[in-house]
């Protein structure tokens, strides 16, 4: 793994605000690497500093070893997708490839050539007379592609790729862009707010939350294993409880939670003081839920069905807990018919795995 | 309903009021009395005015005069206006630019007798000090109409420019041109409706100018409007009628045509987006 | 040459630009620090700030200084026919004269004073009669349907077109005693005997209601057609008449429009020369031409410089406030 971008302690501010809070990364060669966040986090700020439309206040970026300070966009080895697109309105799709070429001064062949072979890969060739009111939202987003694809960048900073489309379209143009990814073999940064994207798309990602990188990991890191309170409840969906140690040992702990109303017992040993205030972080998909009370005393709590919603795939439902607090657990539906399916109001008994819990110390 | 009679009943009205004048002045110049507001049912319509106007040595010079002094005045102006809608719309903030922004203002509502006044005093104060400029003339009156008109041109661009977002330009930076070449190859033509009603809109500014005009001119520099002038203190002539027939006309067809012109793209526009959405 | 010397690596990067022989020129005959200076600084964004801003420097700011200057001047047989402020007294001795006199001749004199009370009251009321007649039709024309927005519009900006002299001109041919709305009105056996109706202040408010009124409109018409419409459904909604609505939510909404169309057509029409001039009262003149009078009938340049910047200090608070909302609808649109 090569490192191929690194920022050091990036901070940017405008006036007392601070957009960008010393923000310290590195991102490999070939990967796809996302910034996941809520609007105002600073993601794109942190964004437009890559590409050399803002300059740090303080800290470096280094593009493939080389310091970008001073550096203006126009003489950056990154190129830029826009969350607009902003295809200019004169030129045609194909000129408007071509315009990026032209700024190196290639021969008219050369530029002939490779225009023809990007628009052959996100499979606009012939749309390429068009201008861009001509075209649909997803032809002007795959001409965009190809605009800053053609000079082979190493690295391309996309700004909500995919946001301006359509669910189906979203999910299609998703694998497309991967697919494109691992041929041409460029890093890709991508800004984004939604979590399937980022899931979907990258090999890591970088949650941020106002202006501060909390946690960089892969999909599954990110998801099973959250660092904070603030990513268990960004990424998916989480029923988090407050709580506080009762056992504290290198294989297991034991959690008491008046919020839960019950005890959890985890399988492996975290790192906090005895009697610390720690919090239990359980995803829907992991929670069992029947009307058989299980065996054990750890990790069972009794509830009453107060919403099911059918999704198709699955079904969610809201649980009122003794406690008073609801819980989301969520199901796949295995079997097709089941007159035995549990209803609103029933009584239900909701269980999970001793590995199950995630436990947060912040 | 009774606000479509209402709104109706306005339009009617206000449109009277604005096309009455205009169309008397076009009618009696066809009127065969020298007392302008006399029909002469016997004699009219006549084309005789008309003759009039076209042999009068001094109203034909005075009109190529003012074409030639406007034509200029709308060239200057619609560069410097254009730099200046330009730098105040996306360079942002810079020393100076409070001042450029009211120095590009109050032109718009300034009286012009302060801002004729005033020009002419500074060109006989240049001309103390420097020695240029030489007397006053088509130079002087030149200078006077580009500074007035440049800060329309730059309130028009200015709000165009506004109004469509900068990452066109980010876009071509980011894709390696420079911003001499962003200038020039993205904005440029993006805002090239703006700069031809600028050009418009300083070119009738500066020819239609009498008051600047009367106070920066000099011996044998007289313009259209000051000739006009000086016949319409003596009292109504029908020659004049003539010239505002001729007048309204040329720019009757020139903005029905440029508007239709206009809308006639726009449709195509719209058809091409409309084919585009819905997957062809 | 000294500086291709000092500065062998900005010469040389230069040289090979688009104006790199001018650059190399000016590189060698121009004194070394002052040419390190001008490439250094003066870099693309600077020069292309500057050349406006000197511009209107020069031709508009600059000016206003000189007018002040001769305000304090006095009137004299020559070319040009003002006495100069700095004097050489002799004996190494160098005098000022201030002369104050053209402005207490202005406050004191009754014509002056009268003059400016005057030109704001035509002005504001010729300002306020625009206002009645052009907010009905922006109103009008922003409820229209597309197409006949851009007619209406079109039909509007017409006449903006056409020379205003000629417009102000047409004004007279209606107004004369045997001008056409007397003889019509005589015809039609309405009155026995003409109106007087030129050299009016009537005649006044018309003539400027009337050229200005495209003025009124179009700021209005572009803040009425920005207006939400779902806003007034709302009010409807939650129910108030239409007069009500009116008054409630879009007349507040469109007073931005209406302070700048009204100040587009107050400000400059307390100035006015052309409309008192074709079609005003004798014995009451508006400062234009007052202003105008003095200069170029009494060739007294101080007393008009002294005039003009009383007008100036008049209008000096309308023309910021004017400048504020103009630079907050362009800020706005960003």
């Amino acid at each position: 793994m090569h490192e191929y971008v690194r920022l050091d302690g990036v901070t940017r501010k405008f006036g007392d605000f601070v957009a960008v809070n010393n923000v310290s990364l590195t991102i490999n060669q070939g990967e796809i690497f996302c910034l996941l966040g809520g609007s105002g986090c600073g993601k794109t700020t942190l964004l437009r500093m890559l590409a050399g439309f803002d300059a740090p206040t303080s800290g470096s970026i280094f593009i493939d070893d080389q310091d970008m300070a001073g550096i203006p966009a126009y003489e950056r080895p990154a190129n830029m997708m826009f969350q607009s697109y902003a295809l200019f309105p004169h030129m045609t799709a194909w000129k408007n490839i071509a315009f990026g070429l032209e700024q190196e001064k290639l021969s008219r062949a050369e530029i002939s050539e490779r225009v023809g072979a990007i628009l052959d890969i996100v499979k606009m060739t012939p749309y390429a007379q068009r201008k861009p009111h001509q075209l649909s939202g997803g032809q002007r987003q795959r001409i965009a592609l190809a605009r800053s694809l053609v000079k082979r960048p190493k690295l391309l900073l996309l700004d909500e790729p995919l946001g301006a489309l359509d669910k189906k379209l979203r999910e299609q143009t998703q694998f497309e862009l991967l697919g494109i990814q691992e041929r041409l073999g460029v890093t890709f940064i991508v800004v984004t707010h939604d979590q399937e994207e980022a899931m979907t798309l990258a090999t890591r990602i970088g949650v941020m939350n106002r202006g501060e990188i909390v946690q960089v990991g892969t999909p599954p890191d990110i998801y099973e294993f959250p660092s904070s309170r603030f990513v268990a409840d960004f990424i998916g969906s989480v029923n988090m409880f407050e709580g506080s140690l009762v056992e504290d040992e290198p294989d297991h702990v034991r959690i008491r939670s008046e919020e839960l109303g019950a005890h959890v017992y985890v399988d492996h040993g975290i790192s906090a003081a005895p009697g610390a205030t720690v919090w239990t972080a359980i995803r829907p998909e992991k929670i069992n839920i029947a009307r058989e009370r299980p065996p054990g005393e750890d990790n069972v709590v009794h509830g009453i069905v107060r919403e099911i919603a059918y999704m198709g795939d699955m079904s969610m439902y809201l649980v009122q807990i003794d406690s008073g607090r609801m819980m989301r657990v969520t199901r796949p539906n295995i079997v097709r018919q089941s007159e035995d399916r549990i209803s609103w109001d029933e009584a239900v008994w909701l269980s999970w795995h001793a590995s199950s819990a995630i436990v947060l110390t912040q | 309903m009774r606000s479509r009679v209402v709104s109706a009943l306005a339009l009617v009205t206000g449109f009277a009021f604005l096309y009455i004048p205009i169309l008397s002045m076009v009618v009696f110049s066809f009127n065969n009395s020298r007392l302008v507001t006399v029909w002469d049912a016997q004699n009219s319509p006549t084309l005789k005015w008309y003759h009039a106007l076209f042999s009068n040595e001094q109203i034909l010079d005075a009109a190529w005069l003012s074409i030639k002094i406007a034509a200029m005045t709308a060239s200057i102006a619609v560069v410097l206006g254009t730099l200046a809608g330009l730098v105040l719309a996306r360079f942002g903030p810079f020393r100076g630019r409070t001042l450029l922004s009211g120095m590009t203002t109050a032109p718009l509502v300034m009286p012009d007798v302060i801002t004729g006044l005033s020009m002419l005093l500074l060109f006989i104060s240049m001309e103390q000090l420097i020695g240029w400029p030489k007397g006053r003339g088509v130079l002087t009156i030149t200078i006077a109409h580009v500074t007035f008109a440049m800060a329309y041109v730059t309130v028009i661009v200015q709000s165009q420019l506004a109004g469509f977002d900068d990452s066109l330009e980010e876009a071509a930076m980011d894709l390696g041109a420079r911003p001499a070449k962003v200038f020039f190859r993205i904005t440029l033509p993006l805002i090239l409706p703006a700069i031809a009603s600028g050009w418009l809109l300083a070119f009738t500014l500066s020819w239609d100018d009498l008051v600047i005009s009367q106070f920066v001119a000099g011996p044998g520099s007289s313009t259209l409007p000051m000739v006009i002038f000086s016949k319409m203190r003596l009292g109504v002539s029908p020659d004049v009628n003539a010239l505002a027939t001729i007048l309204v006309f040329i720019v009757a067809m020139g903005v029905v045509g440029g508007s239709l012109w206009m809308r006639r793209l726009e449709k195509q526009r719209a058809r091409e987006s409309q084919l585009a959405a819905s997957g062809l | 040459m000294s500086n291709n010397r000092h500065y062998p690596a900005l010469s040389a990067r230069l040289s090979s630009g688009r104006l790199g022989p001018l650059w190399a020129l000016l590189f060698r005959i121009a004194p070394p620090r002052w040419s390190e200076y001008v490439l250094t600084h003066w870099t693309g964004k600077k020069l292309v700030i500057a050349m406006p801003w000197l511009w209107l420097l020069l031709f508009f700011l600059v000016p206003f200084l000189i007018v002040f200057k001769i305000s304090f001047s006095e009137a004299r047989i020559a070319m040009p026919p003002y006495a100069p402020l700095l004097e050489w007294a002799g004996n190494q001795v160098v005098a000022i004269k201030l002369n104050f006199g053209n402005y207490a001749f202005l406050l004191t004199d009754d014509l002056y004073f009268t003059s400016y009370i005057y030109s704001v009251r035509v002005a504001a009321i010729s300002a306020f009669l625009c206002l009645l007649i052009g907010y009905p039709m922006a109103y009008a024309i922003a409820r229209a349907t597309p197409t006949w927005r851009s007619v209406f519009l079109l039909l509007v900006i017409l006449p903006f077109w056409t020379s205003f002299l000629l417009r102000v001109y047409a004004w007279i041919g209606l107004l004369k005693s045997n001008g056409v709305i007397n003889n019509v009105l005589m015809a039609l056996g309405v009155i026995d005997a003409p109106i007087t109706m030129m050299q009016t202040d009537f005649a006044v408010y018309i003539g400027i209601v009337y050229s200005y009124l495209p003025f009124m409109i179009l700021p209005l018409y572009a803040n009425l057609e920005k207006h939400d419409l779902t806003l007034v459904e709302a009010a409807a909604d939650l129910g108030a008449r239409p007069l009500t609505t009116f008054l409630r939510v879009t007349l507040p909404l469109s007073l931005p429009g209406i302070v700048a169309g009204v100040l587009l057509v107050f400000i400059p029409a307390v100035g006015e020369y052309v409309i008192p001039s074709l079609l005003g009262r004798a014995d009451q003149l508006m400062i234009g031409r007052v202003l105008a009078d003095e200069f170029f009938s009494n060739r007294d340049w101080p007393v008009a410089s002294a005039v003009a910047i009383f007008m100036l200090i008049l209008l000096v608070v309308p023309i910021m406030v004017f400048q504020r909302i103009q630079s907050r609808e362009l800020e706005a649109r960003r």
